[in-house]
Formats: structure tokens, sequence, C-alpha cells
């Protein structure tokens, strides 16, 4: 997927590329900066070649060492994962290294964070496993060199223990901080010994985040719980007709609202400003607004199904081709073809989108939690007309990303509120808004097709598929000659087939339905219809889905790993109770290996109940175990709340659904048990944020065809199919 | 028109209108920000808090039906004795991911366990069940409830 291609995952080249520049920090501490260049690809950075760090270490006088990062904490612990690597290679206690959002609003930084700073694709740990190491490693070399000078003795006689430098000969130390000053006035060391991992004392073992202690009594502040002095309160609605415009609005009843300020009218929205959000909605409510809906007054999904569905006629832009498939699908015992379907998902992280926004004359404030800071300050200079520089943003917590906070037209949306009004202003959708003016996930309309041997092996395997491009929206460098190579990431499975065809039909719909990042974007929507249909296959076959993935897998022996674990502990084919059914996939992403297997039941009404779920990971080399745990954990969850539920419709130009009661998520009491399995493994390591999601619904779908014989293509699973009463 | 409520036991006097709800009150006029919006309809249990022990949704709660009635929120629940409980397990089984349903979740827990010391697994699913976690964290939202109920002694040694 795209962010893997920004950030490639293992890169051997990240440790040579990593350079490293060193300076005195304002109060007397060592200041190291961090330039990886895996982080800033060419294709959307800035041309300037000169070291642009993008990361800081900085280890004050006082011995506190503090990481700055471009990455956002939203969940997947990246607060904690990435101060252990520093701390593991530097010698310090976890507890001594504090993070700090970048860019910094302090003067301490002459050199300002440049490249394209975005935190998702599962990248943090993977981006950022070798650099981080090797600046921890330089730093603890440059103080051991300050202090051996110190005490005319070989550095190699010194070694360090908790931000001490000892030379245990003479039994004399110096803490850090007491060197800091000295160790600024070196060289970075071109070339630094890391760790052997087998002497890791803090990575791989489970530790406790640094961020919780806060978000359990309620000081954790996220972009919605932002106070300035003089901030009013918006809320907002846009033209529920996707690309609409505001016709007319009458605001008289509105403005009588106690507590409303001012009503504020943009092309597609109108804002109601007041002093609590409880008068901004009544406010809103008590507006009689005329929409102009304009082209799309009628367009539904069924529009949106039958031109892609026509789209699928054409061949595509050629993603991957492997030996010959039609001559390969010409000689085949068997040939089975399929459509599988995925719907338009919305993300309903659980804070609604918000954004604070001050425009002054001579300057604008924004206070958000977003994946993409530069990204939040671009839209405001634009739509302001204010030089770059004088747009600063705070970054906040984000209550949930899932890909959402990837985009920015919350805050061009809040820029233009505020650029109407002399006062702060923080814009809060309600969920409603939320929902109906999401960036979707795209509809996936995908044709798959293959060839068996006449022992049921396939020999031939194609797989288009056709659907909106985020990427030609979103990082338009990246798409080229027609193909979106998110769209296609893991088309193909994990497995060895000879012939392979795999080619991507890219068709929009109509301005205004924008498509866009969704919790393991590519990769799930591929794990879906890949896992599905090659289950499908092994019915044609009359194998057993676990061997007959298992024989297809010799040269891939990191997924067969994970899946003759996962079938194990799950107790693979060991007789079950008669009203349960079990069902297992296999994905590879994000440098990451998952099996899963589910465990599901089927009511009368239909309804499915996913009992337990066994997954093993591979992940290559553990940074937090209990991070990976939790990121599985809550990867089911957010994967099957897609799979029973997740969809969004439209008709009348409208998205149909508005609030958890029309777009429901899992809840505890239908919560399965979930038992994860890791593999020790000494790869480098991959990420974990999102490929949980993507394993889940291919195995609950193959367990309800094992159960009931029905099969489903098609997300969200159809209860009327499987209802039996 | 102004309304006198009492809340983590200081009294407040706002003046808003009698139907706004008691979410706004907290966290727009009072700045108590701990209780947090969700879906502003009963449905996610992100505005949880406590009216005289009891979980109340705080989003569909007009400002004038608290009358005398005693609130609770996120900010000093851990002054409970089961809202300790609940804060410690939380930490202690590292439930929290981006955290922002959490305070809605620990003041339903709280709420149960203050009423139901020893839950079983149909109670959590029955006090629960309200508060949406989009993160996905239920599984180890019910591990701590169950850690939260066990005897101080037994935590301890698990601690
Ligand atoms: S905000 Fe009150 S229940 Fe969702
Ligand atoms: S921890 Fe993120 S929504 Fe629950």
């Amino acid at each position: 997927m795209i962010l893997d291609r920004i950030f490639p995952a293992g890169d051997q080249n990240v440790s040579r590329r990593t350079v490293l520049s060193v300076g005195l920090a304002v109060g007397g501490g060592l200041l190291l900066g961090i330039g990886i260049p895996a982080l800033v690809d060419e294709a959307l950075a800035a041309d300037d070649k000169s070291f642009s760090p993008n990361a800081f270490v900085r280890i004050d006088p006082d011995g506190q060492v503090t990481l700055i990062v471009c990455q956002v904490e939203m969940g997947q612990g990246t607060y904690t994962s990435m101060p252990m690597l520093i701390a593991e290679e530097l010698g310090v206690d976890l507890a001594q290294v504090h993070v700090e959002h970048a860019p910094p609003d302090d003067k301490l930084y002459s050199n300002p964070l440049i490249g394209f700073q975005v935190t998702g694709g599962s990248t943090s740990v993977r981006g950022f496993w070798k650099p981080l190491r090797i600046a921890g490693a330089a730093a603890r070399t440059m103080l051991v060199a300050t202090a051996a000078q110190a005490w005319k003795v070989d550095a190699a006689s010194c070694h360090v223990e908790k931000g001490t430098v000892i030379h245990a000969a003479t039994g004399r130390r110096l803490a850090y901080g007491a060197l800091v000053a000295q160790a600024a006035k070196q060289t970075p060391p071109t070339d630094v010994a890391l760790k052997d991992p087998k002497d890791f004392t803090l990575v791989g073992k489970p530790v406790k985040r640094t961020d919780t202690a806060d978000k359990v009594n309620g000081k954790a502040e996220y972009g919605i719980d932002v106070k300035i002095p003089g901030m009013k309160i918006a809320t907002v609605a846009a033209c529920p007709v996707i690309g609409g415009k505001l016709a007319s609005v009458d605001d008289s009843k509105a403005k009588a609202v106690k507590g409303v300020r001012e009503i504020v009218r943009l092309d597609n929205a109108v804002a109601v400003i007041a002093d609590h959000m409880g008068a901004a909605k009544k406010g809103l409510e008590a507006l009689v607004i005329t929409w102009d809906g304009g082209a799309n007054a009628k367009y539904s999904t069924a529009d949106l199904v039958a031109q892609l569905a026509d789209a699928a006629k054409k061949p595509g832009a050629v993603a991957q081709q492997d030996g010959d498939v039609g001559a390969a699908m010409a000689g085949a015992a068997t040939k089975i073809e399929a459509v599988y379907e995925m719907p338009l998902l919305a993300h309903t992280t659980m804070e609604p989108m918000n954004c604070t926004v001050h425009v002054r004359a001579d300057g604008c404030e924004i206070w958000v939690g977003t994946q993409v800071l530069s990204r939040a300050q671009a839209t405001a200079a634009a739509v302001t007309g204010l030089p770059l520089d004088k747009v600063k943003v705070h970054n906040h917590l984000l209550g949930g990303g899932f890909g959402r906070r990837l985009d920015i037209d919350g805050v061009t949306q809040a820029v233009q509120i505020a650029k109407q009004v002399a006062y702060p202003v923080k814009v809060v959708w309600t969920r409603e808004e939320d929902v109906q003016h999401d960036v979707y996930r795209p509809y996936y309309y995908d044709l798959l097709s293959a060839g068996l041997d006449g022992k049921g092996a396939p020999v031939a395997f194609s797989h288009r598929v056709v659907a909106s491009s985020i990427l030609a929206r979103w990082a338009p460098p990246f798409f080229k000659n027609g193909l979106d190579i998110d769209a296609v990431d893991g088309a193909a499975g994990p497995y060895g087939v000879p012939n392979v065809l795999v080619d991507y039909v890219r068709q929009e719909p109509p301005a205004g339905l924008t498509t866009g990042w969704w919790r393991g974007v590519g990769v799930t929507h591929n794990a879906f219809m890949v896992e599905g249909f090659i289950d499908e296959l092994a019915v044609a076959a009359r194998q057993d889905p676990v061997a007959y993935r298992r024989a297809l897998l010799d040269k891939n022996l990191r997924a067969r790993g994970v899946l003759d674990l996962a079938a194990d502990k799950a107790g693979w084919g060991k007789p079950l109770p008669g009203d349960v059914g079990r069902g297992v996939s296999l994905v590879f992403g994000f440098g990451t290996y998952i099996a899963q297997v589910a465990e599901v039941s089927v009511g009368k009404d239909g309804r499915v109940k996913v009992q337990r779920v066994v997954c093993a990971v591979d992940c290559g080399r553990q940074v937090n175990p209990d991070t990976i745990r939790a990121q599985m954990q809550g990867g089911v969850i957010y994967g099957l709340t897609a799979a029973l539920y997740g969809e969004i419709t439209l008709r009348d130009g409208r998205v149909e659904q508005g609030n958890f009661d029309s777009y429901p998520a899992l809840r505890i009491d239908e919560a399965p048990t979930i038992e994860v399995h890791i593999v020790d493994s000494q790869e480098e390591p991959g990420g974990m944020g999102e490929p949980g999601t993507a394993t889940i619904a291919p195995a609950v779908v193959n367990a309800v065809y094992a159960l009931t014989g029905k099969r489903l293509r098609k997300l969200p699973i159809d209860t009327s199919q499987l209802k039996s009463a | 028109m102004a309304f006198d409520i009492k809340i983590n036991g200081t009294s407040h006097s706002v003046d808003v209108d009698g139907d706004t709800p008691l979410l706004w009150v907290l966290r727009d006029v009072l700045g108590m920000t701990g209780t947090k919006f969700g879906c502003g309809m009963a449905l996610c249990g992100a505005c949880t808090v406590h009216q005289d022990g009891t979980a109340i949704r705080s989003c569909i709660t007009p400002i004038e039906s608290v009358g005398t009635g005693e609130i609770t929120t996120i900010e000093a629940v851990g002054q409970t004795e089961a809202g300790q409980k609940i804060q410690k397990a939380w930490l202690d089984v590292e439930v929290v991911q981006c955290g922002y349903c959490q305070s809605g979740q620990i003041m339903s827990a709280s709420a149960l366990l203050a009423g139901n010391p020893h839950p079983t697994d149909g109670d959590i699913d029955d006090a629960m069940s309200g508060n949406i976690c989009r993160c996905g964290t239920y599984v180890r939202i019910r591990e701590a409830i169950k850690q939260a109920a066990q005897p101080a002694a037994t935590n301890e040694r698990r601690g």
C-alpha cells in the first residue's frame, strides 16, 4: 500500500541512510536530530535535499530524555513503543523518556521538521525501528566518549547503566545530564554499534503504556476538549445531498435561541455558533434551510453499483502478471468465477470530527487531532491566504483515527467558518454529520476467477479490482498508468499459483462522494475477496480449507507458520457442537502475517454470533507484545463491526445512515473471546495497527459457509439469507 | 434561566435553557471535558455520569431534570470506592487504547460495581452494552471489571 512505499518496511538501507546531526539545545542539553530519508519520499516532499531531521532526541542537563516525533498517538501505543527503542539503546529507564508532538511550539529548534508528516499504514514502529535505535546508540556513544575523555580512560572500559556512564575499574560515575553540554560539541559517530537483540532488556517485553493514566481520570485532552479564552462552539449542517449547495437559509428562529451568537453561511453548509453545543444544536434545528441538491439529487447506491459492474467489463491496468492465465485457464479441469462486493463504509471514530480555529489578521491557530499535521497547516494557509509560517497547528490526542484523520476536510471547513468571525471557534460535528459527511471507504466490486487442475490445485488465478482510487486523490504522484497500488495490495493472496493476473479498473463516484483510507485499506478489502474465494476453491476441490491453503504455501513459510499455529490453537479438525461453524483466513499485510480461526453460530433470525476468534501473528520482532495483543483484539472488533453491520447507502443523493442506531457498532455483549498467539520471530518488525481488521471478515464468512452451506460474497453479512425460521 | 446543580460535591449556578443537556453544561459551560460526546442520543455511553450513584447518559438529561440530584463525573469518580477500584483495574489490565470512550466505560463500570460487587458475565453485558468502544477494548473491559470485583487480597497478588 501507499504508506509502505513512503515508509518501506524492513528496508535495509534505512540504517545506512539515517542521518544524524548534533547540537546544543537551549538550556545546555544535547540535541540530536535524526533524518530518516525513508520517511521523506521524493514524490511527496519538497525538493530540499539538505538535512532536515524528522525526529529529535533531546537530553537535558537534569537527565530527562525527550523524543520529539511527528507521529501522533491515536490509541496504537506509539508513545510507548517509540521511547522503548530509544531507551533500549541509550541505556536509560523508560520512565526517563518523554514524548512531545512535533512540530514543537517552542523555539528550541532552528531546524523545522520538513517532509510529509503522517501517522498511518501501521508504520510507526516499522519506520522508526532502526533510526531511533541508531539515535539512542549514537547518543550513548557520545556520552561515553565524553566521560572517558574527562577521566582519561579508554571508552571501551566504560559502560552505561540507567542514564549513568560508569568506569567500573575505578568506580567513577557520571550521570548523562552532567555530560550533555560537552557531548554536544562532538561530531556524531558515523557508524554506531547497535545492541544485539538478544541483549535487549526492554524491547520485546510487555510494557505498560505511558499515556494511560490521564485517560482513566478525564484529564487527557483530545482535540474536542480544547479550551481557548473567548472561544465559542459551532455545529454544522452541510448539504445532505452529496456535492450539493446551500440555496438559502432563514435563521430568524435560530437567532432567537438563547446562547446562539451567529449564523455562518458557506457554499455548501451552514454553521450555528453559540456559547455551548446545546445551544448550537438547538439553533441548527431551528434553521429553515433550502438545499440545492444539484446533479446528484437522484443518485443512489444502485447507480454506484451499476457503474462499477459496467466498468468491470473492461480490462484494467495490470498490477501483476505471472505466467499465462489465459492458457492455463483454457487447460484447467474446473473453472470457478465469482463477484465479490464490499460496501461504502464510514469510520465513526469515537471522537466525532472537530477542529478549533482562531483566525486573526496576522495569523491563524488551529487545535486539532490529525494524522496529517502539515496538510492541516497547508489547507488553513490556502483558505485564509496567510503564509504557511503564520499558521500554527497544535496537535492533540486523537479519539480514534482509523484513516479518517488522514483527511483534512473538517479542518478546511472549520477555517472557512472561523474566517468569518472575530473569536476562536470550536467546530464540532454531530454524529449524524460525522456519518453523513465522512470520507468513505470505497465500494469494491471485484471479479475473481480460477482454474483448477484435476487434483483441485489452482493453476490460474485472476483478480480484477474495480473501485475508486484513493491514491489518485490523496497522493497523486503515486497513481501511475491507471494503477492504484493500494487497491491491489494483497489482491493475489499469499499463495503460490503459477499463473496470476491482477488488474485494476478505476471507477469514480460523482464529485462530492469522496473515498478515503479506512483501517487496513487495500489489504482489508483484498483479504475478504481472496480468502473467501480460496475457500470456494477448497470446497470445489473437496479439500479441507486449512490443508488446501497449506499445500500452496511451500514457498511462504512464515505464512504457513501462522496458519499452522492458528489451526493448532483453535483445535482445527476437532469436533464442534452442531450449531457452531469454524472458518479460517490468512493474510499478509504491512509486513505482518496473520491467520485467524473464527467460530460462529447463526440464530434462527439469521444473525451471526461470533463466539471465539483465535489469532496467530508473526509480526517479526516484537517491540511491545502487550500492544500487539491489544491491536489484534481491537482490530478484530473493528473488522467484525464492518463485517456484520457496516454499510453506507445512498438514496436521492443522501447517505441514509446517521447515528449508531442506523450505523451500528459491535458492543460488549456481541464481542467474541479473542485469543492471540504471537510467533517468536527475529525478522524486521511488521505493522500491527491494521492487519487484525483485515483478517476477520473472511474467517467469519468462511465459518458461516461451514455451518450453513451459504457462501456470502458481499459484506455486510445479509442475515435474510441465513434465516431458518 | 439559572439552575443550581451539584457536581462532584460543588454547587454551580448555570444560566441556560432548561432543556439543555447536562453534557454541554459540563463540557462547554463548566469546562469539565472529561465527560465525552459520542452520539447525543443515548446510543454510545461516552457521556455517562452518575446521578445519585446511578449511571445516566448526560447527553439526554435536560439540566432542568437534575434538581437536587448529586452528579459525579469521571473527574471525581476516583474518590468513590468502586470508581477507584475500577480505575486501578483499568490501568492494571491496560484496557485503554485511544481512550476517548473510557470515561464513559469507567462510569458505567463503577456504577455496576458499586451496586453489584460480584457481577456475572451477564451482569457485565447488561451494564456495559450501552457503551461503545470503537477501538475494541471489550475483552479487556470485561477482564478489568472482574479483576476489580475480586477481594482486595487477591487484587494485590495479581497487581
Ligand atoms: S453521547 Fe450520550 S450516549 Fe452517546
Ligand atoms: S479506547 Fe478508543 S473508543 Fe474506546
